[in-house]
């Protein structure tokens, strides 16, 4: 298993508001700090356009993990959403493992345009974990494999 | 039973004769004894030929309404204690116009499901004989005793409230077994237990027996979008039968999290299910969830009340710190 795993780039999705998680991304890249060329990142306009159903859909689509990223409780630029957004994804997650889906791969981080760093460390992390966890066999499609 | 019915009836036939409504909403007698269906009657004579009400009429009638908004004048309509929680949801969507709504609150002993009935080999049912705890079911090939908690719907069996939070008057003869709501929550906390293999293999074996025919959807008092989006071939995730495994997922994740926050747990898409799928036990999970995490809600409670959805506190809990580290 684990010989397989190190061949195994998986695929994950960050969904990243705009405001501060995109910018945070950002400030990684110019800094220069390296995180892992697999996590494809969907800039959104904040963390609360967030649908349930782009979740499933990304997993769909053959995601191994989904993360989401948005500004810090509190600091939201439309003021309230992620709150809103924090809601949604506890109960969504939380289906999501109750359906058996295993719960470390989804996952959602509160990160800053000032937090370059953490950007990185969470996606460094982020990935290591679903490299650990293998290919997403659950809710896969079929169809939209090669 | 016999005895609501013909009070019913008579409250039926009285209010559309003194004017108060112009048409009335209960159940009409189907082919055979236990597949009675909602309907519409106009006339006195319409009530008198097909009228009925028993221990088969577990419909919720509460989702016929939004149909009815767009006719003209009053409509009488006849609630179950938990149907009228589902009134209660639409009202606060201004899905249907109160003022335009007659209730008649009326008792209830919990519904009996037919497939119960067959599976203790009773065919042929042809009537009932109720005397509380106990059920005779009068067949073509005789009569048979049974217990009424072994042949009620799941829905009743896990009956959430005995209570009409809306109604313009009650018909209540008997008196009504007492609810006991917190039992609702033991299957969910079972599957709680299990490994996440576990449950994906329950799930797994349960969701794939789905054949999409939507009669959960339809039927589902919080589904009352005119337009859905699994009607539109334009979201990949229209109406289809489940092709590959994810199909089928997706769908019932999608249409919970749709209705999560607004379903009373009123039970209607597992009664439909033809697949016999336990449906309500992904919307209990959710409204478990939503007590455990934002306090209790019971949704169709009140008219005013915010949706958890729609509310947080700045100290909500962070998604997935909840979880058991593991797979």
């Amino acid at each position: 298993m684990q010989e397989i795993n190190k061949e195994y780039q998986p695929l994950i999705v960050a969904f990243c508001c705009n405001w501060c998680s995109y910018a945070g991304a950002d400030l990684a890249g110019s800094s220069r700090l390296s995180y892992p060329a697999n996590v494809k990142i969907i800039r959104v306009p904040c963390s609360c356009r967030v649908n349930p159903m782009f979740i499933l859909k990304a997993f769909q689509r053959g995601a191994d993990g989904v993360i989401m990223c948005g500004c810090h409780p509190g600091d939201c630029h439309y003021t309230t959403g992620n709150y809103y957004a924090r809601r949604r994804m506890t109960l969504l997650f939380d289906m999501l493992d109750y359906l058996g889906i295993e719960k470390e791969r989804t996952r959602v981080e509160w990160v800053s345009a000032a937090e370059g760093v953490k950007f990185s460390n969470v996606m460094n992390e982020f990935a290591a974990k679903i490299c650990e966890l293998g290919e997403n066999k659950r809710l896969e499609d079929l169809r939209c494999k090669e | 039973m016999q005895r609501i019915e013909n009070l019913m009836k008579a409250k039926a036939i009285e209010l559309l004769e003194n004017g108060t409504v112009n048409r009335v909403l209960g159940w009409t007698a189907g082919d055979f004894y236990y597949d009675n269906t909602p309907a519409i009657f106009n006339s006195k004579e319409e009530i008198e030929k097909s009228f009925v009400y028993n221990s088969f009429c577990g419909a919720n009638l509460s989702k016929y309404l939004v149909k009815e908004r767009k006719n003209e004048g009053k409509i009488l309509v006849f609630l179950k204690p938990c149907d009228t929680y589902s009134f209660n949801q639409l009202v606060k969507e201004h899905r249907v116009n109160k003022d335009n709504i007659y209730i008649v609150g009326i008792e209830c002993q919990g519904h009996l499901s037919i497939e119960a009935i067959k599976a203790k080999g009773i065919d042929g049912v042809v009537g009932l004989e109720e005397n509380g705890e106990e059920v005779t079911v009068k067949s073509i090939y005789g009569d048979k005793t049974v217990v009424r908690g072994e042949v009620m719907l799941e829905k009743c069996l896990s009956c959430k409230s005995k209570k009409h939070v809306a109604y313009d008057e009650l018909i209540i003869v008997n008196e009504m077994p007492e609810a006991d709501s917190m039992k609702r929550f033991s299957k969910v906390a079972e599957l709680e237990a299990m490994t996440a293999d576990e449950r994906f293999a329950f799930w797994k074996s349960e969701l794939s027996k789905c054949i999409r025919c939507n009669a959960c959807r339809n039927v589902c008092p919080a589904c009352t979008c005119t337009k859905c989006v699994f009607d539109n071939p334009e979201s990949g995730v229209d109406a289809k039968a489940n092709a590959d495994k994810f199909e089928e997922k997706l769908f019932h994740i999608i249409r919970s999290f749709h209705v999560t926050g607004r379903c009373t747990d009123c039970g209607e898409c597992s009664r439909v299910c033809p697949q016999n799928i336990p449906l309500h036990l992904i919307n209990r999970k959710y409204i478990k969830d939503i007590n455990e995490f934002y306090g209790e809600y019971q949704a169709g409670a009140d008219t005013e009340s915010k949706a958890p959805l729609t509310a947080f506190t700045t100290s909500d809990i962070e998604p997935g710190s909840n979880l058991k580290e593991g797979k």
